[in-house]
């Protein structure tokens, strides 16, 4: 993960493609994906094709984003018109219309990662990528930083979602941590960073304690 | 309290295999055949009798709900969506099911789309949740290679498919109408009800819309039974319930529980007490974002349930328990949520498109204290003019909790009126 393929130049400004094919990777899975749903319902693989969309892009080009060309091939896959793959493609977050950094670094700021203190993993996220603003890619295209609202991890707040990746129990010394290892390209292992079991309590799980894990219930 | 012989989510945090032989070991895909064998009928009055309210927020009887469907098919199929958009601040209780007892929900699946006459179940995962999604597949993935799913499902005769189906980063997809739609691909919008899924869902077939957690648990009411089941919690509020107990805790976690446990024992046993002991507690969202908090007073001896809830005017919820200490800046944490509810919002209607961002603005001012005493009542009559005006329980969520902070806390937002009139506004801590 040494070779950052996003310069700050493409990270500045969209270089919008001037055509897109899905490759063979995200073929078989369309293949797939169509059939889970019943004839003349293939609209309904529209958030999937647009997902296949950007991790494409991101092999192909180290950016995970959708250039506008790919809406305009979902829609043709689809047989939808172009403006519901528009709509369908702003109307969701998760789909970058702009590319991002190398890691997407998703900071949740929503009240229960922010009582835990979100307030200084995003400070810490910005002192270290140098970025001032959301939505914005660092100089040498590692990093963008993007405030999102609450992940769904919240007895493990504060939760920072890097990629597809939730790193939890966060604070200022573990965030500065994480993105010094990125940097040098070796993610640490997902989860919590204070070396908690999944949702259990500190310390370890103080109920499911008598349970033989061989003979359940 | 409830002991762990009692527990449906053995495998809750994740020490054990989630795998289909950890599973079995755990007692799930046991007698399922059987299960199917009862009919469809007996499945959902067993359900019926558990008095099972559903896990996602709003309560409502789960067999009550399956029983809408229709008994005989007038040639539409018929589809169990399961709602796994869990995006609720908060809530991350669906999120351990799906990584750590998915067999769980892929069994809950296959009773209750049988007992609806369902061939097919949807499980729309909400985007974020990307390795949870992927833990979810492989257990699908499992179960069809045991014949457990598919045709003849369990050897039953019954054919059933699960699919997993993954949001993109809505919130609004939660609502089960918006949930339908995105799942047909468009913008996550609610419709307007009637028709109700169950008339005219999915594909306009007829639908049934669960949460993660009220379809995981039956396999297990089948099982065990009804009159196991209502036995534990209170009456019109039986069973147990995933809690989460976060913000100003000691430990925060998740915890399964019997419904009805006094708010205070649920913190201080499972969740290592309030950050400073009880007495620094200054108030808690009881369950999940958008339902009115209650100040200590009321969390003193308050029981964690539905009825106990309403009753001093907030709600269960998700069961999703947001503790804040008196350290806490109350009228930012709210304001922080109507952010949320302005990002959330999908615009279709007009009192939640543009109350919502009126109402953040007006909250981040009175952060400041930059207000006039009398735009607190102002305030309140615009949530009233929200709430109940609009297509979804959106607008309801966003009016909820600023409601809640009005009630209980409005000599806090005068102070800080005051403090900023005066020249000296008050600095308050960030966490």
């Amino acid at each position: 993960m040494a070779d950052n393929h996003i310069t700050a130049e493409h990270g500045a400004a969209a270089v919008e493609p001037t055509s897109f094919e899905f490759d063979a990777q995200s073929n078989a899975a369309i293949e797939r994906i169509l059939k889970k749903f019943p004839a003349g319902k293939q609209a309904s693989a529209v958030l999937p094709l647009l997902d296949l969309v950007q991790r494409q892009m991101k092999r192909q080009t180290g950016s995970a984003w959708v250039p506008r060309v790919a809406m305009d091939e979902t829609a043709r896959r689809l047989d939808m018109a172009p403006i519901r793959v528009y709509e369908v493609a702003t109307f969701y977050l998760m789909f970058n219309t702009k590319p991002v950094g190398t890691y997407h670094l998703q900071v949740c700021t929503t009240t229960p990662c922010w009582l835990r203190g979100s307030d200084q993993v995003v400070k810490t996220c910005r002192d270290v990528t140098g970025i001032k603003g959301w939505g914005e890619t660092s100089a040498d295209g590692a990093f963008t930083i993007t405030e999102v609202e609450c992940l769904g991890a919240c007895v493990n707040a504060p939760v920072l979602q890097v990629n597809d990746d939730f790193y939890e129990d966060m604070d200022a010394d573990s965030t500065k941590a994480l993105l010094e290892a990125l940097k040098r390209g070796e993610p640490p292992p997902v989860g919590s960073m204070t070396g908690r079991q999944g949702s259990a309590p500190d310390g370890g799980p103080q109920t499911l304690t008598t349970l033989a894990p061989s003979t359940g219930d | 309290m409830l002991t762990d012989k009692d527990r449906i989510f053995t495998n809750l945090y994740g020490v054990h295999d989630w795998g289909l032989q950890g599973a079995r070991a755990r007692g799930d895909w046991d007698g399922t055949k059987e299960i199917l064998a009862r009919g469809r009928d007996a499945i959902v009055d067993e359900i019926k009798a558990s008095g099972l309210r559903g896990r996602g927020g709003a309560g409502f009887p789960t067999g009550l709900k399956w029983s809408f469907m229709p008994k005989q098919s007038d040639g539409r199929p018929h589809y169990l969506v399961v709602n796994a958009d869990e995006s609720e601040p908060g809530t991350c209780k669906d999120r351990d099911i799906l990584r750590n007892d998915p067999h769980k929900l892929v069994e809950g699946c296959l009773i209750a789309s049988f007992a609806m006459g369902a061939n097919a179940a949807y499980i729309y995962v909400r985007g974020e949740f990307y390795n949870e999604a992927q833990r979810l597949q492989a257990a699908i993935d499992q179960a069809y290679e045991a014949g457990l799913i598919g045709k003849n499902a369990c050897g039953s005769g019954w054919d059933f498919d699960c699919y997993v189906h993954r949001g993109a980063g809505a919130y609004i997809c939660g609502e089960e109408t918006a949930l339908i739609e995105s799942l047909e691909g468009k913008k996550g919008m609610p419709r307007l009800k009637p028709p109700f899924p169950a008339a005219s869902g999915l594909y306009g077939c007829p639908s049934t819309v669960n949460n993660v957690e009220s379809i995981a648990v039956a396999p297990t009411i089948m099982r065990r039974g009804a009159a196991w089941f209502s036995a534990l919690g209170r009456q019109g509020n039986t069973g147990t319930k995933l809690f989460c107990i976060s913000g100003h805790v000691n430990k925060p976690c998740n915890v399964e529980e019997e419904l009805g446990i006094p708010l205070r024992e649920l913190i201080e046993t499972y969740a290592g007490g309030v950050r400073g002991g009880w007495d620094n507690l200054l108030a808690v969202i009881p369950g999940g974002s958008s339902v009115p908090m209650i100040p200590k007073s009321i969390c003193d001896d308050v029981l964690m349930d539905f009825d106990s809830l309403r009753a001093v005017r907030s709600g269960l919820g998700t069961a999703a328990v947001i503790v804040m200490d008196k350290s806490t800046d109350l009228i930012k944490a709210i304001a922080r949520l109507a952010q949320f509810y302005k990002h959330e919002s999908c615009g279709q209607c007009t009192p939640c498109r543009e109350g919502t961002g009126w109402m953040m603005r007006v909250m981040n001012r009175m952060v400041e204290g930059r207000a006039e005493l009398a735009e607190i009542d102002t305030l309140e009559q615009v949530t009233r003019q929200i709430e109940g005006h609009t297509i979804c329980a959106l607008g309801d969520a966003a009016a909820w909790p600023i409601q809640g902070l009005i009630r209980h806390f409005r000599p806090v937002i005068e102070e800080r009126i005051a403090a900023y009139k005066a020249g000296k506004p008050m600095q308050m801590a960030a966490e």
